[in-house]
């Protein structure tokens, strides 16, 4: 894939770019053929790390947006290929169509079965287009819908993957339900009998990301946003200018650590340096780690105890004063 | 999430644009010049071309609850403001000046009352506060209200009327529709009856959440209703939006509504839905002729 650089990422992606091409030097000379070579490249990839770590500290809500946006970031289909096997995907909502915006099916996670669900961008332009940029019509959400139903009656895990601007707003879109879909989904999450996780690993926009949302845990991935509306949209209602959207940023705390401050999501999953794009396969296993260990810790509840953690879970979020 | 700049007090629409000294109004619908009073005794239903004006939270509940008589349950429940948010005016003040024009505390009420002498737990939106956009307060009233429906056994009815989710208290307004979700999918196991009455506007979060869950979904003539306000899509398609879109008549014809039902009409069909689907739930007297 064309590799795409945002101004502020330049920097980073400099020190990571020259720090891999050392590494493929050095192994191409041989193992251990070098051993200082070796001693050498391991210092250099920690200090790069940390380097890439500083300078990515003081990124702005707005800038880590972009990050979360980022055109070579990992999808979803990225993650099931690299921590799953054995993928069977299934299609369409037995209604109307199906939306290659939201993927889904059977899958082996760590050695057993589970139901997966994602939002899904396009990598090239024409399947950006075929994708709908991820966001999903109804047909997608209510693809969605049917999936859970699935992992419910056959008591799989389900394992979900946010990442979209939000489900699509279109005549098509509202003629079809966009309100009910988005709102089944969210039922059919509440009721199921068996544990969720859900990670977002890009963007998290409005409900239609939370069509995908409603998990026992979800976690975050360090450059991933999650929000109620998008900083664009949010400036051009509350500002009338949706030049203003790094204020809006900003304003609505839609960063990880906002979000883990908030409760709206269980723990933060680390990127490697640069970002998830920078390294897929290191971003993937700290994805799985994480998917893993939030399914051991479900291991010892049954069915209705998982309803149940899930209801605990949200029914405290908000805050008011009594 | 859209929702109107102007923050019309919690007045009907009689006790406003009035001229004449307050004597006449001219309808929207079929711009008839009207005697306030007329309009006021008609629940602002113009008596010549049936157009539904904007009816208060209270007047509400004049219309549609045996004597007008109604419990409210946790009325105390404030909003806070968790992000401290300010867009040029502070979240803070926003809520200052909202309860002050609406005098309510929040966008929601709740509470008891009783419809033909079937017990319901009854919720309205306050449109006029920040556009009946759904926060925290909000969501915990809508997710009290169908918790304590579920205890009292009695069937839940509510009146939407919302612009979407409030940007103001961000990501925790977009938790409240998975919260009131919740809440609403336990309701359902007590097999208890929903009934969503979609009032004008009900869009947005509040729109992709409960609101078009209801066993029956009824709606007021000409209501907007729909997940993305008519601006947003136009400016997403680049395309002028068809006569009637997103409107009852629409949703009616694309099977996402059971009923388009006229104001006037909204008690009596809603104790004869309840004689069908709960007519061995608590009554508080006697059926009514």
């Amino acid at each position: 894939m064309a590799a795409f650089v945002l101004p502020f990422e330049k920097p980073v992606v400099e020190l990571v770019t020259r720090v891999r091409e050392l590494k493929k030097a050095a192994i191409e000379s041989g193992p251990g053929s070098d051993r200082a070579l070796e001693h050498e490249l391991k210092r250099l990839e920690e200090k790069t790390g940390r380097l890439a770590r500083e300078l990515f500290a003081t990124l702005t809500p707005w800038q880590k947006v972009q990050l979360s946006r980022h055109p070579n970031r990992p999808y979803t289909l990225d993650y099931i290929e690299t921590m799953m096997t054995d993928f069977v995907e299934l299609h369409g909502d037995r209604r109307f169509g199906d939306d290659p915006a939201i993927i889904g099916g059977l899958a082996r996670f760590r050695g057993k079965s589970v139901v997966v669900v994602g939002h899904q961008k396009g990598r090239s332009t024409k399947e950006k287009v075929t994708r709908n940029f991820g966001q999903a019509h109804p047909e997608g959400n209510r693809k969605a819908c049917r999936l859970y139903e699935i992992a419910d009656r056959f008591g799989l895990p389900v394992i979900t993957f946010v990442d979209t601007q939000g489900a699509y707003p279109g005549i098509g879109a509202e003629e079809r339900g966009q309100s009910e879909a988005i709102g089944a989904c969210i039922a059919a999450m509440a009721r199921a009998r068996v544990p969720i996780i859900a990670t977002i690993i890009g963007e998290g926009g409005s409900g239609g990301a939370l069509a995908l949302g409603v998990a026992n845990r979800v976690h975050v991935q360090e450059y991933g946003t999650y929000s109620v509306i998008s900083p664009e949209g949010c400036a051009s209602i509350l500002w009338k200018d949706n030049s203003k959207a790094d204020e809006a940023a900003a304003s609505m705390k839609m960063t990880a650590p906002d979000l883990l401050r908030l409760n709206v999501v269980d723990k933060i999953i680390e990127e490697p340096a640069g970002g998830a794009h920078q390294d897929v396969a290191v971003a993937s296993a700290l994805v799985e780690a994480g998917i893993a260990s939030a399914l051991r810790d479900l291991e010892t509840l049954n069915g209705e105890e998982l309803a149940a953690d899930r209801y605990t879970r949200f029914r405290k979020l908000g805050a008011f004063v009594a | 999430m859209d929702w109107p700049k102007k923050n019309p007090s919690e007045l009907d629409a009689s006790e406003k644009k009035s001229f004449g000294k307050g004597v006449f109004r001219k309808c929207d619908g079929c711009s008839a010049t009207l005697p306030v009073e007329a309009l006021h005794a008609s629940f602002e239903v113009c008596p010549e071309c049936g157009q539904h004006h904007k009816l208060s939270a209270p007047r509400w509940r004049d219309l549609l609850l045996d004597d007008g008589r109604f419990e409210e349950w946790d009325a105390h429940l404030a909003p806070a403001d968790p992000l401290n948010f300010s867009d040029g005016k502070s979240y803070r003040d926003r809520i200052a000046s909202a309860q002050k024009s609406s005098h309510t505390k929040e966008a929601m009420v709740i509470g008891r009352g009783a419809i033909e002498g079937h017990a319901v737990a009854y919720g309205a939106f306050v449109f006029s506060f920040m556009g009946g956009s759904m926060g925290s307060v909000v969501g915990e009233k809508i997710t009290r209200l169908f918790e304590r429906a579920s205890s009292e056994r009695i069937p839940v009815i509510l009146l939407q009327a919302s612009g979407g989710a409030r940007m103001q208290e961000g990501i925790l307004s977009l938790m409240q529709m998975a919260k009131t979700v919740s809440a609403l999918e336990r309701f359902r196991a007590t097999k208890i009856p929903f009934f969503s009455v979609l009032l004008h506007p009900t869009t947005g979060g509040v729109a992709a959440s409960f609101a078009l869950l209801g066993d029956v979904n009824i709606a007021e003539p000409n209501a907007l209703i729909g997940f993305a306000g008519p601006r947003v899509i136009e400016q997403t398609i680049r395309q002028k939006l068809p006569e009637g879109f997103q409107r009852s008549e629409f949703l009616l014809t694309h099977g996402m509504i059971d009923r388009i039902v006229s104001r006037l009409d909204m008690r009596r069909e809603l104790a004869m839905m309840m004689s069908h689907l709960s007519p061995k739930l608590e009554r508080v007297s006697g059926p009514q002729a």
